[in-house]
């Protein structure tokens, strides 16, 4: 099992990434599940949801303290809460910033990959929408979910142009995430 | 199989039961439900009448209304909600009206508390509601159908409030399989009951009985409520020939067979408690752990929880409710069941109140407590508060 958690504000689109990757996960012929921690909702509070990927149906229903995967979609989060908390030794933190994974201040034995999705969001959106591009790159530093199956989630949760211009964001940013591995 | 929100899997049943009338309120976290629901009804994809109500009492008083029509009706409510219904919820019971309801199990005020736990349905334990309680999405979706089925059975004829915790299923994406309309039209016919308003025909519902035959109404709704014991295993046992998919009747077991501690559960926590018991049997200590799970809370299942449990030594009952100034309610119901029996040591653990979350080592610390019980003879605590934090 393959734990995720993912940390943004809300209005940032936490809960529906999580649904996106549980949704492409699935495409792919695995099993997953997404669910919210959800507070009291306001725009720009601190929000969290989880994903669980499985090779076999997912019964476990707690929430994840020790995830496989951190995804953080406002850098400013790192300054007011740990969003290592807990983070297997083997794992993984994919952070949304224009700096450098050395640069964001985490202990550095923690392995990190940063990218700029919002600047890729605005270049193919038009607005700092983000979490759609920055599961592509989770797809391109992690290979749990294929980019493929990640489109295809974009485009059937949303309809017409904001689908294909999403699936643009995701493919820019899968590419740009394999580019700095390589 | 696709991948859905609980409460949009609990909204395409709903809609496959074909109901007459839906009222509800919408509240948190059972809004996905009767949002779905508005919505299929507003886009001409279900025929029925979404009446808007102002109150949850106005919601089940609507159903009450229409289904005394022999209309079949849905609603669904958590919480305040449901508080606000107690009056209401005895009448549909009392006119026997095969009501069915979801109930997107949340915790009760004061303090305010959106998250899960189960106090609002346990606490409507006496109201003369069938009540069930699903382990998934996927149960929760197709329990919706039984539920119609034991309800409008004729022998039954009973309001069914179906337990999805809420959060944890309410808005869980995960994989469901959906029930095709034609054989859930083949699994549940239309609703056609013997005695129902019409202005053809006309008769009174719920008019005064006097103390010569109140009690015996009373008796009728018990009987018919003992009655439904059999119907949900049957029920269950049908839509498994139908559908391919059985959650136990009234209760299920898992790895109980040479158990030395059962846990019994209710609700999405079975899951958690799954993969516990699969880690303390792998850890190689030996430990014999096992699960009852309660799926059907009223009736109570006396027997065949008696039955389940007659080889264990000892049995630990979570529940995510207290009946304050005693203890957990299921854990009451549980000890009353053994009575008779020379039964095992008995531990009640209140926990995942308000939202508090049960990881797989609270149940592995609640089975080691019972194991303790076991080696020492005796139970060290009746029940106890699990995970309480500094006071």
């Amino acid at each position: 099992m393959k734990e995720i958690r993912i940390h943004g504000r809300g209005g940032q689109g936490v809960v529906t990434s999580a649904e996106l990757l549980a949704l492409a996960v699935f495409n792919d012929g695995k099993f997953s599940q997404a669910f919210p921690f959800f507070g009291f909702e306001r725009r720009g509070a601190p929000v969290v949801s989880f994903v669980r990927i499985n090779d076999s149906p997912i019964r476990l229903r707690s929430h994840i303290y020790n995830p496989d995967y951190v995804i953080v979609q406002d850098p400013t989060l790192l300054d007011i809460e740990d969003v290592t908390a807990g983070l297997k030794p083997s794992g993984m933190v994919i952070a949304n910033t224009e700096k450098e994974p050395e640069k964001l201040g985490l202990k550095p034995e923690i392995r990190v990959r940063t990218i700029n999705a919002t600047k890729i969001a605005m270049e193919t959106l038009g607005h700092p929408i983000m979490n759609t591009a920055l599961i592509g790159a989770f797809a391109g530093a992690t290979g749990e979910v294929s980019v493929e199956s990640i489109k295809c989630a974009v485009t059937s949760r949303f309809s017409g142009k904001l689908g294909v211009k999403n699936a643009e964001a995701v493919q820019k940013a899968y590419d740009r995430m394999r580019g700095q591995i390589k | 199989m696709e991948i859905m929100e609980g409460s949009l899997a609990v909204a395409e049943a709903v809609k496959a039961c074909r109901p007459n009338v839906i009222a509800a309120y919408p509240i948190t976290p059972q809004t996905h439900i009767v949002e779905e629901i508005a919505r299929m009804v507003a886009d001409g994809e279900l025929a029925s009448e979404y009446v808007r109500v102002e109150s949850e009492h106005s919601a089940m008083s609507v159903c009450i209304g229409a289904s005394a029509t022999g209309a079949r009706t849905y609603t669904a409510t958590t919480s305040q909600g449901m508080a606000l219904m107690h009056e209401v919820l005895f009448n549909a019971a009392g006119l026997r009206l095969p009501i069915v309801m979801t109930a997107a199990n949340r915790s009760l005020s004061a303090p305010i508390n959106i998250w899960n736990d189960q106090q609002d349905a346990v606490s409507e334990r006496d109201s003369g509601w069938i009540q069930l309680y699903a382990e998934d999405t996927q149960e929760a979706s197709d329990m919706t159908i039984q539920a119609y089925k034991i309800a409008e059975d004729r022998d039954i004829l009973l309001p069914v409030m179906v337990g999805m915790d809420g959060f944890i299923l309410t808005h869980v994406h995960e994989p469901v399989e959906l029930c095709p309309q034609e054989k859930v039209d083949d699994f549940l016919p239309s609703y056609d009951p013997d005695h129902y308003l019409t202005p053809k025909n006309p008769l009174s519902f719920g008019t005064i009985v006097y103390p010569s035959t109140y009690t015996e109404f009373r008796y009728m709704i018990h009987e018919a409520m003992k009655r439904a014991e059999r119907k949900i295993i049957d029920v269950a046992s049908d839509f498994r020939d139908k559908f391919g998919r059985h959650y136990g009747g009234l209760i299920d077991t898992y790895e109980a067979e040479d158990a030395e501690v059962l846990i019994m559960a209710m609700g999405s926590v079975i899951g958690t408690a799954k993969d516990a018991i699969d880690e303390l049997r792998a850890d190689g200590k030996g430990e014999k752990v096992g699960l009852v799970k309660v799926r059907c809370y009223r009736p109570f299942p006396a027997e065949a929880i008696a039955e389940a449990v007659k080889s264990a030594k000892a049995i630990a009952v979570l529940d995510k409710n207290i009946s304050l100034g005693y203890e957990g309610a299921l854990h009451t119901d549980v000890k009353s069941a053994l009575y008779k029996e020379n039964g095992p040591l008995a531990l009640g653990f209140i926990l995942g109140l308000g939202g508090r979350d049960i990881t797989k080592n609270t149940i592995k610390n609640i089975a080691e407590k019972a194991q303790k019980a076991i080696k020492s003879g005796r139970v060290e605590k009746d029940s106890e508060f699990v995970d309480l934090g500094a006071l």
